[in-house]
């Protein structure tokens, strides 16, 4: 214990002077002057809504990616004292004075920074020399594409070096595993490995490609580890159980806690609530919450209800009716039942109001105790404001002749016999037995003489329905769609026999008390889920490219533009790079070829530990490149040239190591090019 | 209407022989022997009967599939005494004379024969004939298999090919030992041809090239490594692979697209999907033996078309946009007889005293609406429903205008010279001012804009087949005129173009938001079926559904048998050493099953990543391979179970009562179901009286 009285604390320092050069040149290049220009540049624009969104909690719905990049962003303008307060609607908008632009742009900036010295470390990882680590750094360091991307409020740079972080720790690691399995070092890079991976999928879902390289070449690794059979069987078990902790559960822990911060932070509701379900939205503090705050849970006989489309596509509305009835003849010359339309309206109206009804009794008041209504069982449903009953026969809908219209029913005294029994069938239910339950019960309304439920077309009716969405009857039987479920949202107990007084009761707000909770997993479920269905609109931009464009550097992108001077930011890459890249991966792939081919026939060119210091560099820089940059082809979003820098840094890593291949292997009675020999 | 099917069905029955020709025999007529007894055509034969007719009425038509497939259904109907002249408007319409059952017959002789192939595929891999007879059981008892090789569909000639590819593959990869000797050639000249059958019919052959390209590739790594071969050898085996396996289907590929534009020389529904050059091929189309004059010049009427598929001519008329959209200028929409003029003209180009001047690329132009004597004009003003774009208006009063009406034209293929050319000379109208590409949106304008395609001037200078142009009419008195036939597309020019608009049509079969569509994860759990025909109780009803014994059978076993694969391949790494009859169990199940568990996955895994809208039908090649796998499996598995047992006796017991059950089992539930596939008739299953009482396992199920 007092082993420091016999023997010296001693502290030994091993401090590369390369890594803190290029660390400091990283810095000074990136950091340099990051305040200017004191206006929005290029997707700032686009970040920055969301910054503010976290700076005032309020929440909000972003498809582009998940919610860690984001927070990273937010987390500078937390601290630079950011109070959210900017209109961001403008490239080029002047920042106003409380944008601490410095700081929202610090992190990106730094992350670019230290991309640099891990280049470095990589190369040197990987088993090249020193020089040819140096060249892969200075590489990144004057990568002009690199530098434009990371001095500004984007998420490249941050994916990009949490990208370069997966592969450096896990290179770490498996070289760690000759000497020290289960050391302290060894778990260190194992689970930053995991860590890593899971923040580069965190700040954009093209992460995944890498974390998938890096799991391919674990996975390779692990099979390896099986059929050494110096190891027990146990001892391979642990090794396996570790790699599958840190690779596989981590990242998915990680992740869930990325969103869990997400939800924490932003609990207000805000713009993009509609989106969301209904129970989704009663979590968040004002908003619907403070509309159905007290409502009463479960729905009866006598109940007031509005009733909105689970699917809320193309947009979120209610169930709704109105005075006017169907044109009697269509513009296309088919006929309709001239009854009371019944529509779906993206507003809150008091025409979305409808009352459940016992068919059996004529009362449209809650008894006392309130009958609460369950799976399985026929009611009607009567219009609020004009008493008509929910309707629905063999007529063509308006504009989904396939499908039955749904009406209020008017009765014109012809043979057409009202049909308003529904059966209500819960879909999210537990038992049999379950009650329909406010905002929590997802229920399909099937009409009981036609097996036809109530669905949202999609489609906007003309004029004549004033352009509100068409609810149809469509048979069950074409299979569930969520366009067909529905929940109640506002809800009450409706007292009024009378007419009048209850159009009065309808108008008024609905108070009373029961507060409800989603569960975490519920909410993350909920919000991935729409994240990844939301449509963006696909428009085509001035300066969005496709990928053929970015090998050969036939795309640039204008970020900002002075409005006097003309000074302006260009996203352009360095052309000698970038071909000197390109052509490094071609004479990769080649010479790779040519060597699997002869090693095949028995003629073995390289010393076996070259060739699998060959193989590891392609599969990790060449495979980094063809990963991050091969999907884009079947992407059908909009692609812009910064799509292609993470390829682009895996491209840079490669071309040293192919430098130094040549060198030391092809010319070797000429002199080498870096004047290092091994 | 089942009766006389059913008849033949039991004959056959009780007349089957050994095992082995059992499956030759019985099978077809199983398929066969229905085939006539529905008098109506089903779902998609509607589309597929059609285009056979087309083909022996030698008319022009557009489908998004390649044509292999339908040229085989016209030549049946064409052997069969088919005329050609049922119309196939929609599901239900009667027969009535004409004579469809060869074509019917012909889809379900081609059905049929996938049984025997699965049989005969399995015990090439497996060497046990066991195995296969399992195999070819739950072929044969399958209700889905049976329903889609029934009728006038491309599913079963697709499924034939692709079995045959495999069937001979794998006969050629037996024949390994005796390289270069007939029957290697044989076989592996077979599965090129194959595999151009199988991609001539749909563009999903694909993935049993991908199958056949990854098993030659193994193969020739293997015969590189073999180090008792000279690299002189292994050249002439890649050689042979690259004479039989590429150029070989290519050209098979190529010729049946030569046929196919040979024999549809007849102006037909699909005209409009290509671009007017092609169509001055087809007899009967306006542009067909026309002459015009071959260079445009100044003075030139026009008109121009866009080469985007199906999208109609630049046009104008006496509408004024309506107020609040944009300026209250006169619409330009597609489908403009157009005068093409100098840009500031003072002469009358028709004046015979003035000189013939040809439009070059790059001149400045003015284009002049015919009728209204308007310019076509452009501005800073949004474009109706594209709002990034400019609108685009007729301006001006008997041509004069103003400095927006000024349009560059530039060539896009200047193969042809700085001169344009009419139908082949693509070209694009710059407008000078805003530096903005007339295009078409494809969008449809509202009743305002009488539905026509809304036509805009964007921004965004990217090459896309929506600024295209090219000129087609063309009116120049003082030009002489020549005759189109030399302005004829050459063959490749018509294959690629053919391809585009094939792979743009597949590309916009998109599915709808709020209806119901079929995913691929539905498809393996057997989660919905396809309703071939008949809706109420008092239909003729056909439901294609597999056998849910057999899918279920098939999931189950493919989950065993990546347990077990990865149980036996662990164990091989970890260095254990294996008794000699697991050993050469474990290699069948490795290999044969392995190569047939790609198989699954390339002919389903790829749907996942399709955004275009996907059928239940497009699991059934993916099925067969999941069958075989099966087959091969549940041998392995009681093989293995018999071993593990001390007893001989008792082994073999364990064995045979294992497989019998197997195969009873299915036969049973085939029983069960084959209503769905030979039709029914009376109430829906809900009804205890209905011959499927019981059957709707699944609430999805709909017959």
């Amino acid at each position: 214990m007092l082993g420091f009285l016999k023997r010296p604390v001693v502290v030994t320092a091993d401090i590369n002077l390369n890594v803190v050069a290029l660390t400091a040149v990283g810095l000074l290049s990136r950091l340099w002057q990051l305040a200017y220009p004191r206006a929005v540049v290029f997707d700032e624009v686009y970040y920055g809504q969301y910054i503010s969104f976290y700076m005032k909690r309020i929440f909000f719905l972003d498809g582009s990616g998940p919610p860690f990049g984001h927070m990273l962003l937010a987390l500078g303008g937390y601290l630079g004292g950011f109070d959210g307060n900017f209109l961001w609607n403008r490239i080029g908008a002047e920042y106003s004075s409380n944008v601490p632009v410095w700081s929202l742009r610090l992190l990106p900036a730094l992350t670019g920074a230290l991309s640099v010295p891990m280049a470095y470390q990589i190369l040197l990882e990987l088993g090249f020399s020193h020089c040819a680590a140096m060249g892969a750094a200075l590489l990144m360091l004057i990568e002009n594409a690199l530098i434009t991307q990371s001095r500004l409020m984007l998420l490249e740079s941050v994916l990009i070096f949490f990208n370069l972080l997966a592969v450096l720790s896990y290179l770490k690691f498996s070289n760690s595993q000759k000497q020290r399995p289960f050391s302290l070092s060894w778990w260190f890079w194992l689970m930053l490995t995991g860590v890593a991976c899971s923040c580069a999928v965190g700040v954009k879902y093209v992460g995944v490609f890498t974390y998938l390289l890096v799991l391919a070449v674990a996975s390779v690794h692990a099979w390896h580890l099986i059929g050494d059979r110096t190891l027990s069987h146990v001892r391979v078990l642990c090794h396996l159980l570790a790699r599958a902790a840190a690779l596989l559960v981590v990242p998915a822990l990680m992740y869930l806690l990325f969103f869990y911060v997400h939800l924490i932070l932003v609990y207000r509701s805000g713009p993009h609530d509609q989106v969301m379900s209904s129970a989704f939205q009663a979590s968040l503090e004002g908003g619907l919450a403070r509309i159905t705050q007290g409502q009463p849970l479960e729905v009866a006989y006598g109940s007031q209800v509005t009733l909105k489309n689970v699917f809320g596509k193309p947009v979120p509305c209610w169930l709704h009716s109105h005075q006017s009835t169907y044109p009697m003849i269509y513009e296309n010359g088919r006929g309709s039942s001239h009854q009371q339309q019944v529509t779906c309206y993206p507003f809150k109206d008091v025409n979305n109001w409808w009352i459940v009804k016992d068919p059996g009794r004529h009362q449209l008041v809650v008894g006392s105790p309130p009958r609460p209504v369950r799976h399985g069982d026929v009611v009607q449903l009567v219009h609020g404001m004009t008493t008509r009953f929910l309707n629905t026969h063999d007529v063509a809908a308006p504009l989904s002749p396939h499908s039955q219209e749904v009406s209020c029913y008017v009765d014109y005294n012809i043979s057409m016999p009202s049909q308003n029994l529904w059966r209500l069938d819960i879909v999210n239910r537990e038992s049999d037995a379950d009650v329909w339950k406010t905002i929590l019960s997802e229920v399909r309304l099937v009409h009981v003489n036609t097996s036809v439920a109530l669905k949202l077309s999609g489609a906007h009716l003309p004029d004549w329905g004033f352009r509100q969405l068409e609810v149809v009857g469509e048979k069950v039987s074409r299979g569930y769609h969520e366009s067909m479920v529905w929940n109640v949202e506002e809800h009450r107990y409706g007292k009024s026999q009378e007419q009048k007084e209850r159009e009065l009761e309808l108008h008024s707000p609905a108070q009373m008390d029961v507060s409800r909770n989603l569960s975490f997993m519920a909410r993350f479920l909920e919000l991935q889920w729409r994240m990844l269905t939301v449509k963006s609109d696909g428009s085509e931009h001035k300066y969005s490219s496709s990928p053929l464009d970015w090998v050969t550097l036939d795309t640039s992108i204008a970020y900002w533009l002075h409005p006097r001077t003309s000074a302006q930011i260009h996203l352009l890459g360095n052309v000698v790079i970038w071909a000197s890249a390109s052509l490094a991966t071609v004479v990769y792939a080649l010479l790779f070829l040519w060597y699997l081919l002869r090693r095949r026939r028995s003629i073995r060119d390289l010393p076996e530990d070259s060739w699998l210091r060959w193989v590891l560099a392609g599969a990790l820089c060449a495979g980094g490149w063809a990963v991050n940059y091969l999907p884009f082809f079947m992407m059908e979003k909009t692609l812009f040239l910064y799509h292609y820098l993470p390829a682009l840094t895996f491209q840079i890593l490669l071309l040293p190591a192919v430098l130094q291949h040549i060198s030391d292997h092809l010319c070797r009675h000429q002199d080498s090019l870096c004047g290092w020999s091994p | 209407m089942g009766t006389p099917g059913w008849l033949s069905w039991l004959t056959a029955f009780t007349s089957g022989r050994d095992p082995r020709s059992e499956s030759w025999d019985r099978v077809p007529h199983w398929a066969l022997c229905s085939v006539g007894s529905l008098l109506l055509p089903l779902w998609d034969e509607t589309h597929f009967g059609k285009m056979g007719s087309y083909y022996i009425n030698r008319t022009f038509f557009f489908d998004v599939h390649p044509p292999l497939g339908k040229m085989l259904i016209g030549l049946a109907g064409y052997l069969s005494g088919y005329d050609g002249t049922f119309l196939f408007q929609k599901p239900g319409d009667k027969y009535e004379h004409h004579n469809y059952m060869g074509m019917r017959g012909f889809c379900a002789f081609l059905g049929s024969l996938l049984v025997p192939f699965a049989y005969l595929i399995v015990l090439e891999l497996s060497k046990s004939l066991p195995a296969a007879l399992l195999t070819a059981a739950l072929l044969t008892f399958d209700t889905g298999c049976l329903t889609l090789s029934q009728y006038i569909l491309l599913d079963p000639i697709l499924m034939f090919f692709i079995m045959a590819a495999m069937l001979s593959m794998v006969k050629y990869n037996s024949c390994a030992n005796r390289p270069f000797s007939a029957p290697w050639w044989f076989w592996l000249s077979l599965t090129g041809i194959n595999l151009a059958g199988a991609l001539g019919v749909k563009f999903v052959g694909l993935f049993i090239i991908l199958q056949v390209g990854w098993n030659t590739i193994s193969d020739l790594w293997h015969l590189l490594g073999d180090l008792s071969l000279s690299v002189v050898t292994v050249g002439k085996h890649l050689t042979a692979r690259i004479l039989c396996l590429i150029v070989l289907p290519l050209t098979l590929y190529t010729a049946t697209y030569a046929v196919h534009f040979r024999v549809l020389n007849k102006s037909g529904p699909g005209d409009g999907f290509f671009s007017s050059a092609f169509q001055a091929r087809l007899s009967g189309n306006n542009l067909h033996n026309a002459s015009i004059p071959e260079h445009l010049a100044y003075g030139s009427v026009i008109t121009v078309k866009n080469l985007r598929m199906a999208i109609g001519y630049l046009h104008s008329h006496r509408h004024l946009y309506p107020e609040g959209i944009g300026a209250r200028q006169q619409q330009v929409s597609e489908p403009f007889v157009l005068s093409v003029l100098r840009q500031h003209q003072a002469v009358d180009p028709l004046d015979p005293s003035f000189p013939v001047e040809f439009v070059r690329h790059g001149d400045i132009i003015r284009l002049e609406h015919k009728e209204t004597s308007r310019n076509l004009h452009s501005h800073y003003h949004e474009a109706p429903l594209t709002r990034k774009h400019y609108q685009v208006t007729g301006y001006g009063i008997n041509g004069t205008g103003d400095s927006n009406d000024f349009w560059r034209i530039e060539v896009v293929n200047r193969r042809f010279g700085n001169r344009i050319r009419v139908l082949r000379s693509r070209i694009r109208l710059i407008h000078l001012v805003t530096g903005c590409v007339l295009g078409s949106s494809g969008k449809v304008l509202p009743k305002w804009g009488w539905e026509q395609l809304e036509v805009t001037c964007t921004p965004y200078l990217k090459e896309t087949l929506n600024s295209i142009w090219n000129v087609e009419d063309h009116i120049n008195p003082k030009l002489p005129n020549i005759s189109l036939d030399v302005l004829q597309p050459s063959f490749p020019e018509i294959l690629l173009e053919s391809h585009m608009v094939m792979i743009r049509g597949n590309n916009g079969l998109k599915p709808k938001d709020n209806e119901f569509t079929s995913k691929p994860w539905h498809w393996p759990i057997n989660y919905q079926g396809l309703r071939f025909s008949g809706i109420n109780d008092t239909d003729f009803r056909v439901y294609l559904l597999g056998n849910p014994v057999v899918w279920w059978l098939n999931l189950l076993s493919i989950a065993l048998y990546l347990l077990l694969g990865s149980i036996i391949a662990v164990a091989v790494q970890r260095g254990a050493r294996l008794p000699a009859e697991v050993e050469g169990l474990s290699q069948v199940l490795l290999q044969g099953g392995g190569q047939l568990l790609l198989g699954w996955m390339l002919h389903y895994f790829p749907f996942f990543l399709m955004g275009r809208i996907l059928y239940f039908h497009h699991y059934f090649p993916a099925m067969l391979f999941s069958s075989m796998l099966t087959g091969i499996l549940w041998d392995t598995l009681l093989r293995l179970c018999a071993w593990s047992l001390a007893s001989s006796s008792l082994a073999r017991g364990v064995y045979v009562v294992g497989l019998l059950s197997l195969l009873l089992g299915t036969a049973y539930s085939f029983y069960l179901f084959h209503p769905l596939a030979y039709g029914m008739v009376g109430p829906l299953a809900q009804d205890p009286r209905s011959p499927m009482a019981g059957l709707k396992w699944l609430e999805s199920w709909d017959f």
